[in-house]
């Protein structure tokens, strides 16, 4: 600790802080424009200047680091007049345009020159005026308010990994500028618009949709992956308008990702259901709840009745709430049928008999950041887990050896110890022999390498991916990576892919006593079926045999926020259910961390929350124990008792080594970011951004054997399901492998995510 | 005492050639650091007994200057030539490139072997193409002879030196900003602390000299630093390149002991145009402030004295000025420079150079208002020390020099619409 003096108060900091940090802590406001705690340190906007006692000249104080005895004086004469000298020429070129800047209300510049600037200017000058970037759809662009404090150029070559952003010019001709005609494609972009303390870079969606301080904030949980991140809503006149991050260190620090931050638009999405809808006759009418519901419970009860409870069935989103997934399998049960899961893209449930527990992180979502050394089993990370990567990121940065064993090799922006990417027919294999070098066994390649850095460093994990969960192969890769984590004294652990893919697993909506599981329901549906915020073209395994079997059930009474398409010709009784932002709801994040949130904005037309849905059926099917008051009432029951004891990802029984048969080509069936939930599937702005994702890709030897060349339609099948979609190459990929994500309207007529696929010219 | 350090040998026809040079004793000194296994702390002694100070402009004592670096940090370190010469008024370093490279880089493996570097680098300014030709070619020469490159001399010792070519932004000859465009980065410079000395290129160790100190260094090797101290005055040892332009009637490069007097340089360099009078002298490069001739005429070219005036020795560039010259005019053009050579990175740089090239341009062209005078002289001021690098200081300080001894040419100029000197 060194003992400074600032501003007469006395301080007691710890050595290496900077003054600024000092400052911070006690209390004691120093103007700043480029220094962001979560950057390094530039130095370039001066407005944080301070006078250090025996220094000649004033320094900055987010450069200056403390040191024993220091007398600094943030506000003295000399420290004010360079302030507000540096607040002069902050503001000449500066159009002060206030009135027509979105920042207008929550602006740095604008905050701070009530404080240190003047009433008028001396620059009687032209200004200058830097023309406008088109970085996408993201971020909006007003390079003339731009003040050059390279936060976000800073982001880019920091955090984000990539860097998008830079300064090009000299002087006064200086501009912050993507490369030249590129836009920008970071999935952690949006961050840039927070970094920002000027209007120069603001939300594109959210342009001219309202003034901050019209915005009513709520805090709450983004949904569309499993890390939980927080964020707040704001929404006015009862519609959501944007997202932003709520910080927590502990989290997604102050970050969020592209896909936290602008599904939203999803959330105002034409298609919404806004009143009961029930099929008679083959067509559909809208009517109100009660004939909406007693039409469900007569045709559940008849054909339960004249089935079985085992003819019963359910099938939850893993996006949906605790309570929600509490309540549907409570209604499953009361039935008499154990026909319930969320496991929507899992395709191998054998591993289920050895389960101890909800799969989980294995660790705490910081401890990521602290890892030395990590094998990544199966995943898309930066799509499927962008702030994740992040602080893997942050990991590498200081040392950790990051090694992946995958099917894909997307650039990760981050160095990379050892991979090996094969097709996901030989991840098993290859899985095996990083096992077999790590009982002493020799093998030549890749796995050798990725065992060698899995026996470096103190804290080290084997993380399964969502690649992995939804490999045909699981339990066997879970096997082996527990196995490989317990030679190398790693922890387990899985990437959740969904905001509650462990709150699934607490509150019971999976089969425990010999019931259907996800695969089996999809594969040959219950005669009653009841869908929770499913859309089975794009949230399962296998979509065509999932909307082939929905279509052959007698009854689907799907409870849904959207008329999709696929729901109108599958299911017999729609209920509309409200999102996220329109329901109170607990979500379990893939560290265990229990995080309840209540509603921003009111649920849009008839919907109801999901809660009150399932509670109002499971009365009306005349249930015990559906008496809930409250939300709340809902999750203490559900969750009761410690949730750290119920996780745990170790099998009791390992799942021995299959040998795999598979057709010529394999598909690598990621789910693509902007197509991993219902809500982003419709935000506009984000499907745009990526608008290219729809092609199949493969790699130059296996386009040429097939006589392709990259760019030409192509037609691909899987069984009866076809697409046409465009060749692209990509040499990263493993032979005889064709990519073809998932979640997209022109993927969703084909089967399974890893199965045989066919390939010939449209 | 002319011509005695550096320029020695420019007398002879092609002095570039490693032939000539070693025929005027040329690399004696680095066989005689090598032979003898001078250890780098005696070598360091003498150069701090030389009283040599940086030659690019801030004079800071070069002896000391190397005793900051960790030379027995393991992994590479490195020298840095600074022959970023840029600055309007300056043009030494160019000639020292052109007629004697091999001193220089003589200078610069002595600097190497002493500051225990892996590799040296010489920052060559963009638009002189020519002198980096020549400097290639000379390296060429001294791996030829064994005296750069593996083993140099025998002594199992490598050490090379690569010859880096700018591409002609002042900025970077700040000495950090010169290492990011050595990085390949754009020339910006860092913010210190950390120094080069700790975190220099690619983040090692580095030393970085001008040309002219790192040439002078096989002098002091040779002759010891007592001689090299007595050639100039105490704490200003040596001799010193002084670059005099504009209104004289010889201008050039002038290699004279430090403390000669100025009058004896204008003598030297032919005196005043014919038929006309000095005005006034800006001693060290554009960047300094000027002093009215009454004052210059009494001085003598040394760091200290000149300090005394309220200017500076700077890089040594003597920009001679007589009764014709329009003070507004030539600042002006003095500021035009700085707001165009400005590297945007911070903000009172980026911003105020343009504030002041466009007032004193306004004030010129006859637009000027009475109340600009202060303005000038209050953004001049907001500038000064409150930037990443000394730019920002350049900038103000002609500003401030013009307004301290001219501003009557300034008010003249803003009240009248025309020129005091002109008259138009």
């Amino acid at each position: 600790m060194a003992n400074i003096e600032m501003d007469g108060k006395a301080l007691s900091v710890p050595d290496g802080s900077t003054v600024i940090d000092a400052a911070d802590a006690a209390g004691i406001y120093i103007p700043r424009f480029c220094y962001h705690k979560k950057l390094s340190v530039a130095a370039n906007c001066r407005m944080c200047l301070v006078e250090v006692e025996k220094a000649p000249k004033l320094l900055p104080a987010c450069a200056t680091p403390v040191m024993e005895g220091m007398k600094v004086q943030t506000r003295s004469p000399k420290a004010l007049a360079a302030q507000k000298a540096v607040m002069e020429f902050m503001l000449i070129n500066h159009p002060l345009d206030c009135p027509i800047c979105d920042q207008g209300g929550e602006c740095q510049l604008q905050d701070l020159a009530v404080g240190y600037g003047k009433g008028g200017s001396r620059y009687q000058e032209e200004k200058r005026v830097v023309l406008n970037k088109n970085i996408g759809p993201l971020i909006s662009t007003d390079m003339t308010r731009c003040i050059h404090c390279t936060r976000c150029v800073r982001f880019g070559q920091e955090i984000g990994g990539i860097m998008e952003m830079g300064q090009i010019g000299r002087g006064e001709h200086s501009e912050i500028t993507p490369f030249l005609g590129h836009a920008v494609s970071s999935e952690l972009s949006g961050n840039m618009i927070d970094l920002c303390p000027v209007g120069a870079l603001t939300s594109k969606p959210f342009r001219y949709k309202a003034r901050s301080w019209e915005l009513k904030h709520t805090a709450s949980v983004a949904p569309h992956d499993s890390l939980g991140s927080n964020i707040e809503i704001h929404s006015k006149n009862g519609t959501v308008l944007r997202v932003v991050p709520r910080e927590n260190e502990e989290i997604n620090q102050c970050w969020l990702s592209d896909r936290d931050r602008f599904a939203y638009e999803g959330l105002a999405a034409k298609d919404r259901l806004r009143r009961p809808m029930i099929k008679q006759n083959d067509v559909w009418r809208e009517c109100d709840w009660q004939y909406a519901l007693d039409f469900a419970v007569h045709a559940l009860q008849a054909l339960k009745e004249k089935h079985g409870a085992q003819q019963v069935g359910a099938l939850a989103t893993p996006q949906a709430t605790v309570e929600e997934l509490f309540l549907l399998q409570k209604v499953m049960r009361g039935m008499g049928s154990d026909n319930v899961d969320f496991r929507l893209r899992q395709s191998d449930f054998s591993a289920d008999a050895g389960l101890q527990g909800a799969p989980w992180l294995g660790m705490a979502v910081a401890e990521v950041s602290k890892l030395d050394s990590v094998l990544l089993v199966g995943t898309n990370l930066r799509a499927d887990h962008p702030l994740l990567a992040l602080r893997l990121r942050q990991a590498a940065k200081h040392g950790a050896r990051v090694s992946l064993l995958n099917p894909l090799d997307d650039d990760l922006f981050m160095p990379l110890a050892a991979k090996a990417i094969v097709s996901p027919a030989a991840m098993a294999e290859t899985l095996d022999q990083v096992r077999r070098v790590l009982a002493g066994e020799t093998v030549s390649g890749d796995a050798q390498k990725i065992a060698a850095n899995l026996q470096q460093g103190e804290s080290k994990a084997v993380l399964l991916g969502n690649l992995a969960q939804h490999h045909p192969q699981f339990s066997e890769l879970h096997s082996l990576a527990q196995q490989i984590a317990a030679a190398c004294g790693a922890k387990l652990g899985f990437l959740g892919e969904s905001a509650n893919s462990v709150g699934g697993y607490l509150a019971g909506a999976l089969p425990a006593a010999g019931g259907l599981n996800a695969g089996a329901m999809l594969n040959n549906a219950p005669k009653a079926t009841i869908l929770l915020g499913v859309e089975p073209e794009g949230d399962t395994y296998n979509p065509a045999q999932a909307m082939a079997a929905l279509r052959s059930a007698d009854l689907v009474v799907a409870l849904s926020a959207y008329k999709s398409p696929t729901l109108l010709k599958s299911a017999d009784v729609l209920l509309p259910i409200a999102p996220f932002s329109e329901t109170s709801g607990t979500f379990v994040s893939t560290e265990g961390r229990v995080q309840s949130f209540a509603a921003a904005v009111k649920p849009l037309g008839e919907a109801r929350p999901a809660w009150k849905v399932l509670r109002v059926l499971g009365n009306l099917l005349a249930l015990d124990g559906f008496d809930y008051d409250s939300s709340e009432q809902v999750r203490d029951v559900a969750l009761t008792g410690a949730v750290s004891v119920k996780l745990n990802n170790t099998l009791k029984t390992l799942k021995p080594l299959s040998k795999v048969t598979h057709g010529a080509l394999q598909r690598v069936g990621d789910v693509s970011a902007y197509h991993a939930d219902a809500i982003v599937r419709r935000a506009t702005s984000l499907q745009t951004s990526h608008a290219a994702a729809n092609n199949a890709r493969m790699n130059g030897a296996l386009l040429s054997s097939l006589g392709l060349c990259e760019g030409v339609l192509i037609k691909v099948s899987q069984g009866e399901g076809s697409a046409e979609l465009k060749a692209a190459r990509d040499d990263k990929l493993p032979d005889a492998c064709v990519r073809v994500a998932a979640g997209s309207a022109a993927t969703a007529t084909l089967g399974g995510l890893f199965d045989e696929i066919k390939v010939e010219r449209a | 005492m002319a011509n005695e350090v550096i320029f020695h040998s420019i007398h002879l026809p092609e002095s570039w050639k490693l032939e000539n040079y070693l025929k005027t004793g040329g690399y004696d000194a680095l066989k005689k650091v090598i032979a003898e296994k001078i250890p780098a702390e005696e070598i360091i002694a003498q150069v701090k007994t030389s009283a040599l100070r940086g030659r690019g402009g801030a004079g800071f004592p070069t002896g000391l200057k190397w005793s900051f670096m960790p030379r027995q940090f393991p992994g590479d370190k490195y020298v840095v030539c600074n022959t970023d010469e840029g600055e309007p008024g300056t043009f030494k370093d160019k000639d020292i490139v052109r007629f004697n490279p091999h001193q220089l880089i003589e200078g610069m493996i002595i600097a190497g072997y002493t500051l225990g570097a892996t590799a040296g680098y010489n920052y060559i300014h963009g638009e002189i193409f020519e002198c980096y030709e020549r400097f290639e070619a000379a390296l060429d020469e001294a791996r030829a002879a064994n005296l750069l490159g593996k083993n140099i001399l025998g002594s199992g010792w490598d050490f090379d030196i690569h010859a880096h070519h700018g591409y002609g932004a002042y900025v970077c000859g700040e000495e950090t900003a010169l290492l990011e465009s050595i990085e390949g980065k754009k020339g910006q410079p860092r913010f210190k602390p950390p120094f080069p000395a700790s975190f220099g290129l690619y983040g090692k160790p580095t030393t970085i000299n001008n040309t002219e100190t790192l040439a002078s260094i096989p002098y002091i090797v040779k002759h010891g630093g007592q001689k090299f101290l007595e050639l100039g005055k105490p704490n200003n040892g040596g001799t010193k390149i002084f670059s005099v332009s504009g209104h004289v009637n010889k201008p050039g490069n002038y290699e004279i002991g430090m403390g000669t007097p100025f009058k004896d340089l204008l003598e030297m360099a032919g005196g005043v145009r014919d038929g006309h009078k000095l005005k006034a002298v800006i001693p060290g490069g554009s960047s300094v402030p000027v002093v009215p001739a009454e004052i210059m005429m009494d001085l003598t070219m040394d760091y200290d004295s000149i300090a005394k005036a309220g200017s500076m020795l700077g890089a040594g560039s003597v920009i001679v000025m007589d009764e014709t010259v329009c003070m507004v005019k030539a600042l002006e053009r003095l500021s035009y420079f700085y707001f165009e050579e400005s590297c945007g990175q911070c903000t009172p740089c980026r911003e105020g150079t343009g504030w002041l090239y466009r007032v004193v341009q306004r004030i010129e062209h006859g637009e000027g208002r009475q109340e600009d005078l202060d303005l000038l002289d209050s953004v001049a001021g907001n500038i000064m020390g409150r930037t990443i690098c000394a730019l920002g200081d350049a900038a103000a300080m002609p500003v401030q020099g013009m307004l301290k001894h001219y501003r009557d040419e300034f008010e003249y100029h803003s009240k009248h619409k025309k020129c005091m000197v002109s008259g138009v």
